[in-house]
């Protein structure tokens, strides 16, 4: 397997239209329930609390009647890390290889039984995607009769994340070869469960690497800058730290896509090269 | 009661009032114990750590031992590698100081983790581009080193030593010592380095993030030579408590102004490498990222530019100024100043290093977040230090810790 996604490898992402999200939270709902996500009896301080799948709420500041609103989700960016190489931010901290990037598919795994809960990885993410089981994983009386069979509860102590459904992809592998079409998986045959929960289908999944895919079409990457969007209404979180992440946003509004990055002072609108160098 | 085990010579407070002394610790050892056992048997949510703070003071208490035990491994390294002699009268101490605080860490982390038994994953599934696989590695390695150390001394306990076995044991170690010195201040470049790149390679976040050379942060060197440089201003520090509190000269003033001096020298070449390298984040790295310096030191109730100056004039210049000029060092309540001024301001580096980076929000549109520890954290961070005036009032009381101590005595 090359050790990037620019060959012939998925690269599996996520487009979201934040013009069209609503901020429902059903993306939210269907993460917890598909990958049986634990929550508290008491969910007020959300800083503890598990959301692989977090929706945040942003505003251009502005006072009536000018404010707008832009509701914006966070699942785990899945980053290629500093030139794209697959050494993502908290994968190459990780002391205990408890997380590793798929370079057949450029998502960042989590092993939950190598973990061993020293949350360096959460401190190296600076989307907040990481998550560790503060308490031990309880459901209400009956509910775990409901949990999927697919993935597996995590115990206390250890760090969890937005996997990209991983246990749908393998289903969908599995499912390709077994009917001889080796990796060859339909775009449709692998889809995440927020991307279908999504009432106003603001959410778009599928491969990056492939024209065909629509998640392609939306935002050119282009794979000799890293994936960086070509479309000029695209963009991704933090670009200017080159965690070069797999998940990229769309919005007509101005505001929101400066929202998407730091500028200092009159930087906004000026061309910023973001250099993709090696790294440590 | 316990005179047989006394140094010869030595004199010593009355047992029951060493062992009331003993007693009255170990009610706090014993409370940062009870803490400890909620953390293991309750797990993690007895803290007030959460998803933005996963890293907390328990990390800063980490950094920061490790950080003021460096005197043992730079001492040693003066001593036994570079020859000065005159140090072998407080090596002791500076070495009991450094078991004390690497075994403290090594507590400490075993408590931060979220699955302690799984706590061995990190030999055995290591990840070699990980800056914490490198902490983990040296730091067992530099603790064994540290008891190897540590070891002739116990063994010079006066009843001990009249084993014929272990006199000699010790004899010989103390001879080969210079190969354990040399060894552990390797380990310790390693270690106290790699604790720097712990937050040096962390790109993801832009206040702690430095460039480097190769593989390693600026943070990485910074880190060791400030180990080096502060380490022996708390040796002094311990070393002054303890003549404050046993009303005795311990060590002669010649060994106390040279160690001081030394720390004086490498504080100025640390303070002036440190302030380069806040200069050049703040002025190109921070920049590039999208960050003005005042982004990381307003809009928040704690964290002002007031911990910039505090960490780089009063932790930096001040104690360099104070330890290198002659008339300043050998003046006691100065050089008291500097030496407790050194201790706190390489405290607040690791501090800022840990708890500041954590804060500092780093998406445009979150916030920054401020933590205050709950009390099983700040019990288990006070348990170590319970645990380290017991060991070393212990080892000052039977162990010949201060070889200069009796001829103090005669003279006086």
């Amino acid at each position: 397997m090359t050790q990037d996604n620019h060959g012939k490898a998925h690269k599996y992402g996520m487009v979201i239209d934040l013009d069209k999200c609503t901020g429902c939270g059903s993306c939210m709902v269907a993460c917890m329930s598909e990958n049986n996500v634990p929550f508290k009896e008491n969910e007020t301080d959300k800083k503890d609390s598990i959301t692989w799948m977090k929706v945040f709420k942003l505003t251009n500041g502005k006072p009536f009647p000018d404010i707008d609103t832009c509701y914006l989700p966070r699942p785990c960016m899945h980053c290629g890390g500093k030139g794209d190489h697959g050494h993502s931010p908290c994968i190459s901290v990780c002391p205990a290889t408890a997380t590793d990037y798929g370079y057949d598919t450029g998502i960042v795994s989590q092993i939950y039984t190598r973990c061993f809960g020293c949350r360096y990885c959460m401190g190296a993410c600076p989307y907040h995607a990481r998550y560790f089981n503060w308490w031990d994983p309880k459901w209400p009386d009956g509910m775990e009769e409901y949990l999927s069979p697919d993935v597996s509860p995590r115990m206390r102590g250890v760090v969890e994340k937005c996997s990209f459904c991983y246990h749908r992809y393998q289903e969908a592998r599995d499912r390709a070869y077994h009917e001889e079409r080796r990796d060859h998986i339909e775009e449709g045959e692998y889809q995440t469960a927020c991307t279908q929960a999504c009432p106003a289908g603001a959410i778009t999944f599928g491969d990056l690497n492939n024209p065909e895919h629509e998640v392609y079409k939306l935002v050119k990457p282009d794979p000799h800058n890293c994936g960086r969007p070509r479309e000029p209404k695209a963009f991704r979180l933090l670009e200017r730290l080159q965690t070069n992440p797999k998940v990229y946003y769309i919005s007509e509004r101005e505001w929101v896509r400066k929202a998407g990055d730091n500028y200092r002072k009159g930087e906004w609108g000026k061309e910023i090269k973001v250099s993709h160098g090696k790294g440590h | 009661m316990d005179s047989a085990l006394i140094p010869k010579g030595a004199r010593r407070c009355p047992f029951p009032v060493f062992a009331t002394g003993i007693a009255v610790v170990s009610v706090v050892l014993l409370w940062g114990v009870f803490a400890m056992v909620l953390c293991w048997l309750k797990g993690l949510n007895q803290t007030n750590m959460n998803d933005y703070y996963g890293f907390a003071l328990w990390i800063w208490a980490d950094l920061a031992v490790i950080a003021i035990g460096g005197g043992a491994f730079f001492t040693g390294l003066l001593k036994y590698v570079f020859g000065i002699d005159e140090l072998k009268n407080i090596i002791n101490l500076a070495v009991v100081i450094g078991f004390i605080c690497y075994s403290s860490a090594l507590l400490i982390l075993a408590i931060d983790i979220g699955q302690p038994l799984r706590g061995w994953f990190i030999f055995w599934h290591a990840n070699v581009h990980s800056m914490l696989t490198e902490v983990a590695f040296c730091l067992s390695l530099y603790f064994s080193v540290l008891t190897i150390e540590f070891i002739p001394l116990i063994l010079e306990n006066r009843q001990l030593d009249k084993v014929p076995f272990f006199h000699n044991l010790s004899h010989n170690m103390h001879g080969v010592m210079a190969v354990f010195a040399a060894t552990g201040a390797f380990l310790s470049c390693f270690h106290q380095g790699s604790l720097g790149g712990v937050a040096g390679v962390l790109y993801g976040r832009p206040f702690a993030y430095r460039e480097g050379l190769l593989v390693w942060p600026w943070t990485f060197f910074l880190f060791t030579w400030s180990a080096a440089a502060y380490g022996p201003c708390f040796t002094l520090t311990v070393c002054k408590m303890f003549e404050g509190i046993t009303r005795k000269k311990l060590v002669k003033d010649n060994v106390i102004h040279l160690l001081a001096k030394i720390s004086g020298w490498m504080i100025t070449t640390y303070i002036i490498a440190k302030i380069i390298d806040t200069i050049y984040w703040a002025g190109v790295t921070a920049p590039e990222m999208g960050f003005s310096l005042m982004d990381f030191y307003s809009d928040n109730a704690f964290y002002g530019i007031w911990i910039l100056f505090a960490e780089i004039v009063l932790g930096g210049i001040v104690p360099a100024v104070f330890l290198t000029v002659k008339r300043f060092r050998e003046n006691k309540k100065l050089l008291l100043v500097a030496i407790i001024l050194g201790t706190l301001g390489v405290c607040l580096n690791r501090w800022v290093m840990v708890l500041q980076v954590m804060a500092v929000p780093v998406m445009s549109f979150d916030t920054w977040a401020l933590y205050i520890p709950s009390w099983q954290e700040v019990a288990t961070t006070i348990l170590p230090v319970a645990y380290g005036v017991i060991l070393i009032s212990l080892a000052y009381r039977y162990l010949p810790m201060f070889p200069q101590e009796q001829e103090l005595y005669d003279s006086k």
